[in-house]
Protein backbone atom coordinates (compact mmCIF):
# COMPACT_ATOMS: atom_id res chain seq x y z
CA UNK A 1 0.00 0.00 0.00
CA UNK A 2 1.06 3.56 -0.67
CA UNK A 3 1.46 6.16 1.84
CA UNK A 4 -0.16 9.52 1.24
CA UNK A 5 0.83 13.20 2.81
CA UNK A 6 -2.26 12.65 5.22
CA UNK A 7 -1.06 9.29 6.73
CA UNK A 8 2.43 10.72 6.85
CA UNK A 9 1.17 13.47 8.67
CA UNK A 10 -0.72 11.00 11.39
CA UNK A 11 2.26 8.98 11.56
CA UNK A 12 4.14 11.95 12.75
CA UNK A 13 1.73 13.00 14.79
CA UNK A 14 1.38 9.72 16.46
CA UNK A 15 5.79 9.64 16.99
CA UNK A 16 5.22 13.16 18.35
CA UNK A 17 7.70 14.28 15.72
CA UNK A 18 6.58 17.76 14.35
CA UNK A 19 7.06 17.39 10.33
CA UNK A 20 6.42 20.91 8.47
CA UNK A 21 3.66 20.52 5.89
CA UNK A 22 6.00 21.45 2.89
CA UNK A 23 8.23 18.30 4.19
CA UNK A 24 5.15 15.91 4.72
CA UNK A 25 5.25 15.13 0.52
CA UNK A 26 9.17 13.93 0.18
CA UNK A 27 8.67 12.13 3.79
CA UNK A 28 5.73 10.17 2.47
CA UNK A 29 8.17 9.50 -0.45
CA UNK A 30 10.68 7.80 1.48
CA UNK A 31 8.36 5.70 3.51
CA UNK A 32 7.21 4.43 0.49
CA UNK A 33 10.58 3.79 -0.28
CA UNK A 34 10.96 2.02 2.61
CA UNK A 35 7.49 -0.21 2.91
CA UNK A 36 8.32 -1.24 -0.91
CA UNK A 37 11.99 -2.87 0.16
CA UNK A 38 9.58 -4.06 3.38
CA UNK A 39 7.04 -5.95 1.20
CA UNK A 40 9.63 -8.81 0.20
CA UNK A 41 8.30 -10.04 3.51
CA UNK A 42 5.27 -11.00 1.79
CA UNK A 43 6.99 -13.70 -0.21
CA UNK A 44 7.92 -15.57 2.73
CA UNK A 45 5.54 -18.53 3.92
CA UNK A 46 5.19 -17.97 7.39
CA UNK A 47 2.28 -20.21 7.88
CA UNK A 48 2.38 -21.93 11.69
CA UNK A 49 5.58 -20.51 12.40
CA UNK A 50 5.96 -18.69 15.92
CA UNK A 51 6.68 -15.37 15.75
CA UNK A 52 10.17 -15.04 17.60
CA UNK A 53 9.84 -12.95 21.11
CA UNK A 54 13.50 -13.97 22.32
CA UNK A 55 16.27 -15.00 20.39
CA UNK A 56 17.71 -17.11 23.10
CA UNK A 57 15.78 -19.86 24.55
CA UNK A 58 16.06 -18.53 27.83
CA UNK A 59 13.98 -17.88 30.73
CA UNK A 60 13.78 -14.97 32.31
CA UNK A 61 15.13 -15.11 35.73
CA UNK A 62 13.21 -13.95 38.84
CA UNK A 63 14.31 -11.75 42.09
CA UNK A 64 12.68 -11.07 45.09
CA UNK A 65 9.58 -8.27 44.82
CA UNK A 66 12.32 -6.06 46.81
CA UNK A 67 13.65 -2.04 47.37
CA UNK A 68 16.89 -2.41 45.97
CA UNK A 69 17.30 1.20 44.81
CA UNK A 70 15.91 4.76 46.10
CA UNK A 71 16.62 7.99 48.01
CA UNK A 72 18.21 9.71 44.92
CA UNK A 73 15.84 12.55 44.02
CA UNK A 74 18.64 15.03 43.58
CA UNK A 75 20.58 12.50 40.82
CA UNK A 76 17.40 11.73 39.44
CA UNK A 77 16.34 15.82 38.59
CA UNK A 78 19.78 16.49 37.96
CA UNK A 79 20.01 16.35 34.12
CA UNK A 80 16.11 17.75 33.97
CA UNK A 81 15.73 20.95 31.80
CA UNK A 82 13.38 22.58 34.15
CA UNK A 83 13.02 20.53 37.78
CA UNK A 84 11.79 22.61 40.18
CA UNK A 85 10.90 22.11 44.05
CA UNK A 86 12.08 18.45 44.13
CA UNK A 87 9.84 17.61 40.66
CA UNK A 88 10.17 17.35 37.03
CA UNK A 89 8.52 20.61 35.60
CA UNK A 90 6.09 20.49 31.78
CA UNK A 91 4.21 22.91 30.42
CA UNK A 92 0.37 22.80 31.37
CA UNK A 93 -1.50 19.17 30.93
CA UNK A 94 -4.84 20.10 31.64
CA UNK A 95 -7.30 22.95 30.96
CA UNK B 1 55.68 7.80 21.02
CA UNK B 2 54.04 6.55 17.83
CA UNK B 3 55.59 2.88 19.17
CA UNK B 4 53.85 2.97 22.14
CA UNK B 5 49.66 3.94 20.84
CA UNK B 6 50.48 1.26 18.01
CA UNK B 7 50.61 -1.55 20.48
CA UNK B 8 48.37 -3.99 21.04
CA UNK B 9 46.31 -4.79 24.18
CA UNK B 10 48.57 -8.01 24.56
CA UNK B 11 52.11 -6.36 24.40
CA UNK B 12 51.25 -3.54 26.28
CA UNK B 13 50.36 -6.21 28.90
CA UNK B 14 53.33 -8.10 28.90
CA UNK B 15 55.18 -4.75 28.76
CA UNK B 16 53.35 -3.27 31.72
CA UNK B 17 53.54 -6.24 33.95
CA UNK B 18 57.44 -6.42 33.41
CA UNK B 19 58.30 -2.69 33.87
CA UNK B 20 59.47 -1.82 30.52
CA UNK B 21 56.04 0.88 30.10
CA UNK B 22 53.81 2.61 32.59
CA UNK B 23 50.11 3.07 32.22
CA UNK B 24 50.94 6.70 32.61
CA UNK B 25 53.11 6.90 29.68
CA UNK B 26 50.55 4.68 27.35
CA UNK B 27 47.96 6.90 28.08
CA UNK B 28 50.03 10.64 27.63
CA UNK B 29 50.94 8.94 24.14
CA UNK B 30 47.32 8.28 23.09
CA UNK B 31 46.01 11.68 24.54
CA UNK B 32 48.89 13.32 22.14
CA UNK B 33 47.85 11.32 19.49
CA UNK B 34 43.86 12.23 19.75
CA UNK B 35 45.19 15.94 20.07
CA UNK B 36 47.31 15.74 16.95
CA UNK B 37 44.34 13.61 14.99
CA UNK B 38 41.41 16.45 15.08
CA UNK B 39 41.02 15.80 11.58
CA UNK B 40 40.02 12.39 12.05
CA UNK B 41 36.64 13.45 14.51
CA UNK B 42 37.04 10.36 16.33
CA UNK B 43 36.82 11.25 19.71
CA UNK B 44 34.32 13.96 20.98
CA UNK B 45 34.70 14.24 24.11
CA UNK B 46 38.32 13.81 25.74
CA UNK B 47 38.75 13.05 29.22
CA UNK B 48 41.99 13.61 30.23
CA UNK B 49 41.55 13.91 33.96
CA UNK B 50 39.89 10.98 34.41
CA UNK B 51 42.50 9.19 32.01
CA UNK B 52 45.50 10.45 34.53
CA UNK B 53 43.95 8.94 37.64
CA UNK B 54 42.77 5.83 36.25
CA UNK B 55 46.44 5.27 34.81
CA UNK B 56 48.08 6.38 38.16
CA UNK B 57 46.01 4.17 39.93
CA UNK B 58 46.36 1.46 37.20
CA UNK B 59 50.51 1.90 37.93
CA UNK B 60 49.71 1.46 41.28
CA UNK B 61 48.30 -1.79 41.21
CA UNK B 62 50.54 -3.44 38.28
CA UNK B 63 53.31 -2.43 40.65
CA UNK B 64 51.28 -4.42 43.51
CA UNK B 65 51.28 -7.65 41.07
CA UNK B 66 48.06 -9.15 40.60
CA UNK B 67 46.74 -6.55 37.63
CA UNK B 68 43.82 -8.21 35.62
CA UNK B 69 44.68 -8.01 31.45
CA UNK B 70 43.02 -4.77 30.97
CA UNK B 71 44.70 -3.26 33.88
CA UNK B 72 46.75 -0.01 32.62
CA UNK B 73 45.34 0.08 28.97
CA UNK B 74 43.94 2.70 27.22
CA UNK B 75 40.51 3.23 25.64
CA UNK B 76 38.09 4.84 23.40
CA UNK B 77 34.71 4.73 24.83
CA UNK B 78 31.70 4.43 22.22
CA UNK B 79 29.01 7.60 23.09
CA UNK B 80 26.65 5.03 23.63
CA UNK B 81 27.90 4.10 26.28
CA UNK B 82 26.33 5.80 29.75
CA UNK B 83 30.04 7.04 31.68
CA UNK B 84 29.28 8.61 34.90
CA UNK B 85 29.75 12.39 34.87
CA UNK B 86 30.93 12.28 31.09
CA UNK B 87 28.68 13.73 28.58
CA UNK B 88 27.24 10.40 27.18
CA UNK B 89 24.84 11.57 24.11
CA UNK B 90 24.63 8.44 21.51
CA UNK B 91 25.90 11.82 19.02
CA UNK B 92 22.45 12.74 19.64
CA UNK B 93 21.14 16.59 19.94
CA UNK B 94 18.22 15.70 21.78
CA UNK B 95 21.09 14.41 24.46
CA UNK B 96 22.88 17.55 24.49
CA UNK B 97 24.29 18.18 28.05
CA UNK B 98 23.70 14.45 29.41
CA UNK B 99 25.83 13.79 31.95
CA UNK B 100 24.38 10.38 33.73
CA UNK B 101 24.92 10.18 36.78
CA UNK B 102 25.88 6.29 36.59
CA UNK B 103 27.92 3.87 34.48
CA UNK B 104 27.05 1.32 32.33
CA UNK B 105 27.59 -2.26 33.31
CA UNK B 106 30.26 -3.25 30.98
CA UNK B 107 32.37 0.03 31.57
CA UNK B 108 32.33 -0.26 34.99
CA UNK B 109 33.74 -4.00 34.49
CA UNK B 110 36.57 -2.60 31.71
CA UNK B 111 37.32 0.43 35.15
CA UNK B 112 37.57 -2.48 37.75
CA UNK B 113 39.81 -4.09 35.78
CA UNK B 114 41.59 -1.25 35.35
CA UNK B 115 41.30 0.33 32.03
CA UNK B 116 41.58 4.15 31.50
CA UNK B 117 39.08 5.81 29.15
CA UNK B 118 40.71 8.27 27.33
CA UNK B 119 37.28 9.97 25.94
CA UNK B 120 34.28 9.38 24.08
CA UNK B 121 34.32 8.35 20.34
CA UNK B 122 32.14 9.43 17.75
CA UNK B 123 28.98 7.18 16.26
CA UNK B 124 26.10 7.60 13.88
CA UNK B 125 23.21 9.24 15.78
CA UNK B 126 21.05 6.52 18.09
CA UNK B 127 23.80 3.90 16.32
CA UNK B 128 21.65 4.35 13.24
CA UNK B 129 23.78 4.25 10.20
CA UNK B 130 26.17 2.40 8.13
CA UNK B 131 28.54 5.65 7.63
CA UNK B 132 28.78 7.74 10.64
CA UNK B 133 27.13 10.68 8.78
CA UNK B 134 24.19 11.05 10.89
CA UNK B 135 26.20 12.03 14.21
CA UNK B 136 25.17 15.29 15.54
CA UNK B 137 29.14 15.83 15.73
CA UNK B 138 29.67 15.89 12.18
CA UNK B 139 31.50 13.09 10.39
CA UNK B 140 33.95 10.83 11.40
CA UNK B 141 36.82 9.94 8.99
CA UNK B 142 38.35 6.65 7.54
CA UNK B 143 42.13 6.72 8.41
CA UNK B 144 42.41 5.09 5.06
CA UNK B 145 42.47 6.78 1.27
CA UNK B 146 42.34 5.67 -1.79
CA UNK B 147 46.04 5.68 -2.41
CA UNK B 148 47.05 9.14 -3.28
CA UNK B 149 43.58 10.25 -3.37
CA UNK B 150 43.03 13.05 -0.55
CA UNK B 151 38.84 12.09 -0.75
CA UNK B 152 37.76 11.65 2.83
CA UNK B 153 36.05 7.95 3.50
CA UNK B 154 33.88 6.70 6.09
CA UNK B 155 34.85 4.76 8.69
CA UNK B 156 31.87 3.17 8.62
CA UNK B 157 29.20 2.87 11.19
CA UNK B 158 27.81 3.18 13.68
CA UNK B 159 31.05 2.66 14.99
CA UNK B 160 32.92 4.75 13.41
CA UNK B 161 34.56 6.52 15.76
CA UNK B 162 36.00 3.31 17.35
CA UNK B 163 36.81 1.87 14.15
CA UNK B 164 38.80 5.07 13.33
CA UNK B 165 40.20 5.90 16.71
CA UNK B 166 41.84 1.84 16.76
CA UNK B 167 42.50 2.31 13.30
CA UNK B 168 45.08 4.88 13.56
CA UNK B 169 46.54 4.19 16.85
CA UNK B 170 45.07 6.48 18.80
CA UNK B 171 43.93 4.18 21.54
CA UNK B 172 44.87 0.46 21.66
CA UNK B 173 41.21 -0.61 21.41
CA UNK B 174 37.85 1.00 21.72
CA UNK B 175 34.10 -0.38 22.75
CA UNK B 176 31.40 -0.59 19.81
CA UNK B 177 27.90 -1.97 19.94
CA UNK B 178 26.40 -3.81 16.65
CA UNK B 179 22.69 -3.67 16.04
CA UNK B 180 22.99 -5.02 12.93
CA UNK B 181 26.39 -4.75 11.73
CA UNK B 182 28.07 -1.56 13.35
CA UNK B 183 30.60 -3.50 15.52
CA UNK B 184 31.56 -5.61 11.98
CA UNK B 185 31.20 -3.13 8.97
CA UNK B 186 33.41 -0.35 10.20
CA UNK B 187 36.45 -3.10 11.60
CA UNK B 188 36.21 -4.07 8.12
CA UNK B 189 36.51 -0.28 6.41
CA UNK B 190 39.11 0.07 8.45
CA UNK B 191 41.32 -3.04 8.88
CA UNK B 192 40.93 -4.05 12.72
CA UNK B 193 38.75 -6.91 14.32
CA UNK B 194 35.45 -6.27 15.89
CA UNK B 195 33.68 -9.16 17.33
CA UNK B 196 29.64 -8.71 18.22
CA UNK B 197 29.29 -11.50 21.13
CA UNK B 198 26.26 -13.96 21.36
CA UNK B 199 22.91 -12.09 22.59
CA UNK B 200 22.68 -11.78 25.90
CA UNK B 201 26.67 -12.36 26.47
CA UNK B 202 27.55 -8.50 27.73
CA UNK B 203 25.09 -6.47 29.75
CA UNK B 204 23.10 -4.04 28.09
CA UNK B 205 22.51 -2.32 30.93
CA UNK B 206 23.93 1.33 30.67
CA UNK B 207 24.29 1.33 26.99
CA UNK B 208 21.40 3.99 25.10
CA UNK B 209 19.21 1.42 23.47
CA UNK B 210 18.32 1.38 19.98
CA UNK B 211 16.85 -1.97 19.48
CA UNK B 212 16.57 -3.82 22.49
CA UNK B 213 16.01 -7.43 21.04
CA UNK B 214 19.70 -6.60 18.38
CA UNK B 215 21.93 -4.51 20.66
CA UNK B 216 25.22 -6.18 21.72
CA UNK B 217 28.48 -4.42 22.90
CA UNK B 218 31.88 -5.74 21.65
CA UNK B 219 35.33 -5.05 21.79
CA UNK B 220 36.85 -3.44 18.71
CA UNK B 221 40.38 -3.93 18.60
CA UNK B 222 44.11 -4.06 16.43
CA UNK B 223 43.95 -8.23 16.18
CA UNK B 224 41.80 -11.05 16.98
CA UNK B 225 44.27 -11.77 20.68
CA UNK B 226 43.13 -8.09 21.96
CA UNK B 227 39.73 -9.06 20.82
CA UNK B 228 39.28 -11.81 23.29
CA UNK B 229 41.03 -9.94 26.22
CA UNK B 230 39.00 -7.50 25.80
CA UNK B 231 35.56 -9.57 24.86
CA UNK B 232 36.30 -11.53 27.85
CA UNK B 233 36.40 -8.46 30.55
CA UNK B 234 33.20 -6.70 29.19
CA UNK B 235 31.21 -10.43 29.38
CA UNK B 236 29.33 -11.77 32.13
CA UNK B 237 26.12 -11.73 33.75
CA UNK B 238 24.16 -9.16 35.07
CA UNK B 239 21.02 -8.38 37.18
CA UNK B 240 20.16 -5.56 35.91
CA UNK B 241 19.97 -6.65 32.06
CA UNK B 242 17.61 -9.12 32.20
CA UNK B 243 18.66 -10.44 28.69
CA UNK B 244 22.32 -11.09 30.34
CA UNK B 245 23.16 -14.56 30.30
CA UNK B 246 23.97 -16.37 33.77
CA UNK B 247 26.85 -18.08 32.24
CA UNK B 248 30.47 -18.44 32.95
CA UNK B 249 32.29 -16.45 31.11
CA UNK B 250 35.76 -18.26 29.67
CA UNK B 251 39.09 -17.50 29.30
CA UNK B 252 39.19 -16.90 25.39
CA UNK B 253 42.66 -16.06 25.82
CA UNK B 254 43.52 -19.69 26.57
CA UNK B 255 41.34 -21.07 23.50
CA UNK B 256 43.52 -19.30 21.07
CA UNK B 257 45.64 -22.46 19.14
CA UNK B 258 45.13 -21.71 16.14
CA UNK B 259 44.26 -25.33 15.00
CA UNK B 260 40.98 -26.01 13.72
CA UNK B 261 41.89 -29.18 12.11
CA UNK B 262 38.67 -31.29 11.66
CA UNK B 263 36.71 -28.01 11.82
CA UNK B 264 33.71 -27.78 9.52
CA UNK B 265 33.39 -24.40 8.10
CA UNK B 266 30.20 -23.64 6.03
CA UNK B 267 29.97 -21.23 2.66
CA UNK B 268 26.56 -19.92 2.48
CA UNK B 269 25.35 -19.75 -1.50
CA UNK B 270 23.04 -17.16 -0.44
CA UNK B 271 25.53 -15.04 0.42
CA UNK B 272 27.16 -14.14 -3.29
CA UNK B 273 25.09 -10.75 -4.34
CA UNK B 274 24.40 -9.74 -7.36
CA UNK B 275 26.41 -6.63 -8.69
CA UNK B 276 29.29 -7.68 -5.65
CA UNK B 277 33.04 -6.27 -6.37
CA UNK B 278 34.99 -8.85 -8.03
CA UNK B 279 37.62 -8.21 -4.96
CA UNK B 280 34.89 -9.50 -2.51
CA UNK B 281 34.56 -12.64 -3.87
CA UNK B 282 38.09 -13.27 -4.65
CA UNK B 283 38.90 -12.70 -1.29
CA UNK B 284 36.10 -14.34 -0.19
CA UNK B 285 37.53 -17.16 -2.04
CA UNK B 286 40.70 -17.43 -0.56
CA UNK B 287 39.58 -17.43 2.77
CA UNK B 288 38.08 -20.52 1.96
CA UNK B 289 41.24 -21.77 0.76
CA UNK B 290 43.08 -20.50 3.67
CA UNK B 291 40.77 -22.05 6.76
CA UNK B 292 40.82 -25.25 4.49
CA UNK B 293 44.99 -25.57 4.05
CA UNK B 294 44.18 -24.79 8.19
CA UNK B 295 42.73 -28.40 8.01
CA UNK B 296 39.62 -27.48 7.98
CA UNK B 297 36.66 -29.17 6.35
CA UNK B 298 34.88 -26.70 4.38
CA UNK B 299 31.04 -27.50 2.81
CA UNK B 300 29.14 -25.00 0.89
CA UNK B 301 25.43 -24.72 2.77
CA UNK B 302 22.54 -22.73 2.11
CA UNK B 303 20.88 -20.00 4.56
CA UNK B 304 17.33 -19.85 2.68
CA UNK B 305 15.99 -16.75 4.39
CA UNK B 306 19.02 -14.50 3.49
CA UNK B 307 17.35 -12.21 1.30
CA UNK B 308 14.90 -11.98 3.93
CA UNK B 309 16.92 -10.62 6.96
CA UNK B 310 17.49 -6.77 5.69
CA UNK B 311 13.73 -5.99 5.39
CA UNK B 312 12.99 -8.21 8.74
CA UNK B 313 15.62 -5.69 10.34
CA UNK B 314 13.94 -2.47 8.77
CA UNK B 315 10.64 -3.45 10.51
CA UNK B 316 12.13 -4.72 14.02
CA UNK B 317 14.90 -2.31 14.68
CA UNK B 318 12.56 0.66 14.18
CA UNK B 319 9.50 -1.00 15.86
CA UNK B 320 11.91 -0.93 18.62
CA UNK B 321 13.65 2.03 17.82
CA UNK B 322 10.37 4.20 18.34
CA UNK B 323 9.39 2.35 21.41
CA UNK B 324 13.01 2.83 23.36
CA UNK B 325 13.67 6.98 22.02
CA UNK B 326 9.93 7.45 23.25
CA UNK B 327 11.52 8.74 26.32
CA UNK B 328 12.90 11.35 24.84
CA UNK B 329 10.48 14.05 25.53
CA UNK B 330 12.07 17.03 27.08
CA UNK B 331 10.99 16.25 30.63
CA UNK B 332 13.73 13.99 32.24
CA UNK B 333 17.33 14.83 30.22
CA UNK B 334 18.27 16.34 27.39
CA UNK B 335 17.25 19.30 25.16
CA UNK B 336 13.44 20.86 25.25
CA UNK B 337 12.63 23.12 22.86
CA UNK B 338 11.90 26.69 23.83
CA UNK B 339 7.88 27.31 23.30
CA UNK B 340 6.04 29.69 21.67
CA UNK B 341 3.08 31.82 24.14
CA UNK B 342 -0.08 28.88 24.32
CA UNK B 343 2.03 25.68 23.92
CA UNK B 344 1.20 22.76 25.91
CA UNK B 345 2.58 19.27 26.55
CA UNK B 346 2.02 18.01 22.96
CA UNK B 347 3.69 20.73 20.97
CA UNK B 348 6.68 20.35 23.25
CA UNK B 349 7.01 16.78 22.95
CA UNK B 350 6.75 17.69 18.67
CA UNK B 351 9.21 20.30 18.86
CA UNK B 352 11.77 19.05 21.05
CA UNK B 353 11.74 15.56 18.96
CA UNK B 354 11.65 17.80 15.61
CA UNK B 355 14.86 19.69 16.71
CA UNK B 356 16.38 17.23 18.66
CA UNK B 357 16.43 14.26 16.44
CA UNK B 358 18.32 13.85 12.91
CA UNK B 359 16.60 13.52 10.13
CA UNK B 360 17.62 9.33 9.58
CA UNK B 361 16.67 8.91 13.19
CA UNK B 362 13.04 10.78 13.14
CA UNK B 363 12.76 8.24 9.60
CA UNK B 364 13.47 5.29 11.84
CA UNK B 365 10.92 6.05 15.00
CA UNK B 366 8.49 7.02 12.41
CA UNK B 367 8.59 3.97 10.26
CA UNK B 368 8.76 2.05 13.80
CA UNK B 369 5.83 4.13 14.54
CA UNK B 370 3.83 2.57 11.25
CA UNK B 371 4.57 -0.89 11.27
CA UNK B 372 3.43 -0.59 15.34
CA UNK B 373 -0.03 1.08 14.43
CA UNK B 374 -3.44 -0.29 14.70
CA UNK B 375 -3.82 -2.08 11.35
CA UNK B 376 -0.42 -2.67 10.11
CA UNK B 377 1.31 -4.62 13.26
CA UNK B 378 -0.19 -8.36 12.17
CA UNK B 379 0.88 -7.12 8.37
CA UNK B 380 4.55 -6.03 9.51
CA UNK B 381 5.84 -6.08 12.85
CA UNK B 382 4.06 -10.12 13.56
CA UNK B 383 5.36 -11.33 9.84
CA UNK B 384 8.62 -9.93 10.65
CA UNK B 385 9.11 -11.37 13.62
CA UNK B 386 8.10 -14.93 12.11
CA UNK B 387 10.45 -14.55 9.33
CA UNK B 388 13.36 -13.64 12.15
CA UNK B 389 12.20 -17.29 13.35
CA UNK B 390 13.21 -18.75 10.50
CA UNK B 391 16.23 -16.76 9.90
CA UNK B 392 17.13 -18.31 12.82
CA UNK B 393 16.28 -21.39 12.05
CA UNK B 394 18.00 -21.76 9.17
CA UNK B 395 21.25 -21.27 10.99
CA UNK B 396 20.33 -23.62 13.57
CA UNK B 397 19.87 -26.38 10.93
CA UNK B 398 23.53 -25.64 9.56
CA UNK B 399 24.67 -26.15 12.95
CA UNK B 400 22.64 -28.87 14.04
CA UNK B 401 24.42 -30.61 10.71
CA UNK B 402 27.79 -30.19 11.97
CA UNK B 403 28.87 -26.24 10.68
CA UNK B 404 31.35 -25.22 13.53
CA UNK B 405 31.17 -21.49 11.83
CA UNK B 406 30.26 -19.83 8.70
CA UNK B 407 32.15 -17.70 6.47
CA UNK B 408 31.12 -14.42 4.40
CA UNK B 409 32.69 -11.49 3.37
CA UNK B 410 31.88 -8.86 6.23
CA UNK B 411 30.48 -5.92 3.88
CA UNK B 412 29.24 -5.76 0.43
CA UNK B 413 32.35 -3.47 -0.56
CA UNK B 414 35.53 -1.33 0.74
CA UNK B 415 34.75 1.84 2.63
CA UNK B 416 33.10 4.20 0.31
CA UNK B 417 33.65 8.50 0.12
CA UNK B 418 31.47 10.62 2.53
CA UNK B 419 29.10 12.30 0.81
CA UNK B 420 28.65 9.52 -1.91
CA UNK B 421 25.73 7.84 -0.87
CA UNK B 422 23.81 11.81 0.09
CA UNK B 423 21.62 11.15 -2.82
CA UNK B 424 20.63 7.61 -2.52
CA UNK B 425 17.74 6.54 -1.17
CA UNK B 426 17.89 5.32 2.26
CA UNK B 427 17.70 1.58 0.96
CA UNK B 428 20.99 1.74 -0.65
CA UNK B 429 22.47 2.99 2.76
CA UNK B 430 21.19 -0.48 4.64
CA UNK B 431 22.14 -2.73 1.76
CA UNK B 432 25.41 -2.17 3.66
CA UNK B 433 24.63 -4.84 6.91
CA UNK B 434 23.20 -7.45 4.10
CA UNK B 435 25.83 -9.84 5.53
CA UNK B 436 25.98 -8.85 9.09
CA UNK B 437 22.28 -7.86 10.19
CA UNK B 438 21.27 -11.96 9.75
CA UNK B 439 23.94 -12.51 12.80
CA UNK B 440 21.73 -10.33 14.88
CA UNK B 441 18.49 -11.47 14.40
CA UNK B 442 19.75 -14.83 15.00
CA UNK B 443 21.56 -13.54 18.25
CA UNK B 444 24.69 -15.38 17.19
CA UNK B 445 28.30 -14.21 17.74
CA UNK B 446 29.59 -12.96 14.74
CA UNK B 447 33.67 -11.29 14.03
CA UNK B 448 35.03 -9.73 11.18
CA UNK B 449 38.76 -9.63 10.61
CA UNK B 450 41.04 -7.78 8.27
CA UNK B 451 42.32 -10.36 5.20
CA UNK B 452 43.29 -8.17 2.06
CA UNK B 453 43.46 -5.20 0.27
CA UNK B 454 41.23 -3.95 -3.09
CA UNK B 455 43.44 -2.37 -5.77
CA UNK B 456 42.86 0.78 -4.15
CA UNK B 457 44.62 0.18 -1.24
CA UNK B 458 41.35 -0.06 0.90
CA UNK B 459 41.21 -2.60 3.65
CA UNK B 460 38.88 -5.89 3.10
CA UNK B 461 37.30 -7.75 5.68
CA UNK B 462 36.01 -11.48 6.32
CA UNK B 463 33.15 -12.69 8.72
CA UNK B 464 32.90 -15.63 10.63
CA UNK B 465 29.66 -16.45 12.33
CA UNK B 466 29.96 -19.16 15.21
CA UNK B 467 27.63 -20.87 17.35
CA UNK B 468 25.74 -19.23 20.26
CA UNK B 469 27.76 -19.07 23.41
CA UNK B 470 31.05 -20.45 21.76
CA UNK B 471 32.63 -16.99 21.32
CA UNK B 472 36.14 -18.95 22.48
CA UNK B 473 35.62 -21.29 19.33
CA UNK B 474 34.76 -18.71 16.94
CA UNK B 475 38.02 -16.62 18.35
CA UNK B 476 39.94 -19.57 17.41
CA UNK B 477 39.02 -20.09 13.72
CA UNK B 478 39.74 -16.63 13.67
CA UNK B 479 42.96 -16.25 14.87
CA UNK B 480 43.86 -19.14 12.40
CA UNK B 481 42.03 -17.01 9.41
CA UNK B 482 44.03 -13.97 10.75
CA UNK B 483 47.53 -16.03 10.55
CA UNK B 484 47.20 -17.45 7.40
CA UNK B 485 45.49 -13.95 5.69
CA UNK B 486 49.10 -12.33 7.62
CA UNK B 487 47.16 -8.78 7.15
CA UNK B 488 49.73 -6.16 8.62
CA UNK B 489 48.91 -3.06 6.44
CA UNK B 490 48.33 0.31 8.04
CA UNK B 491 47.21 3.73 6.80
CA UNK B 492 49.55 6.12 5.97
CA UNK B 493 49.35 8.81 8.57
CA UNK B 494 47.99 12.24 6.95
CA UNK B 495 46.31 13.59 9.80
Amino acid sequence: MSIDKDTAARVAKLARIKVEDDALPALAEEFNTILGFIEQLNEVDVEGVEPMTSVTPMRLKRRVDGVTDGDQQDKILKNAPDAREGFFAVPKVVE
Amino acid sequence: MTDLTSMKIAEARDALRKGNVTSAELTEACLTAIEGAGALNAFVHNTPEIAREQAAAADARIKAGDAPAMCGIPLGIKDLFCTKGVPSQAASNILGGFKPEYESTVTTQLFDAGAVMLGKLNMDEFAMGSSNETSCYGNAVNPWRRGNDDAALTPGGSSGGSASAVSADLCLAATGTDTGGSIRQPAAFTGITGIKPTYGRCSRWGIVAFASSLDQAGPMTKDVRDAAIMLEAMCGHDPKDSTSADLAVPNFEAMLTGDIKGKTIGIPKEYHMDGMPEEIEALWAEGRKMLQDAGANIVDISLPHTKYALPAYYVIAPAEASSNLARYDGVRYGHRATLSAGDGITEMYEKTRAEGFGHEVQRRVMVGTYVLSAGFYDAYYNRARKVRTLIKKDFEDVFAAGVDAILTPATPSAAFGLGEMEDADPVKMYLNDVFTVTVNLAGLPGIAIPAGVDKQGLPLGLQLIGRPWEEGDLLNTAYALEQAAGFVAKPGKWW
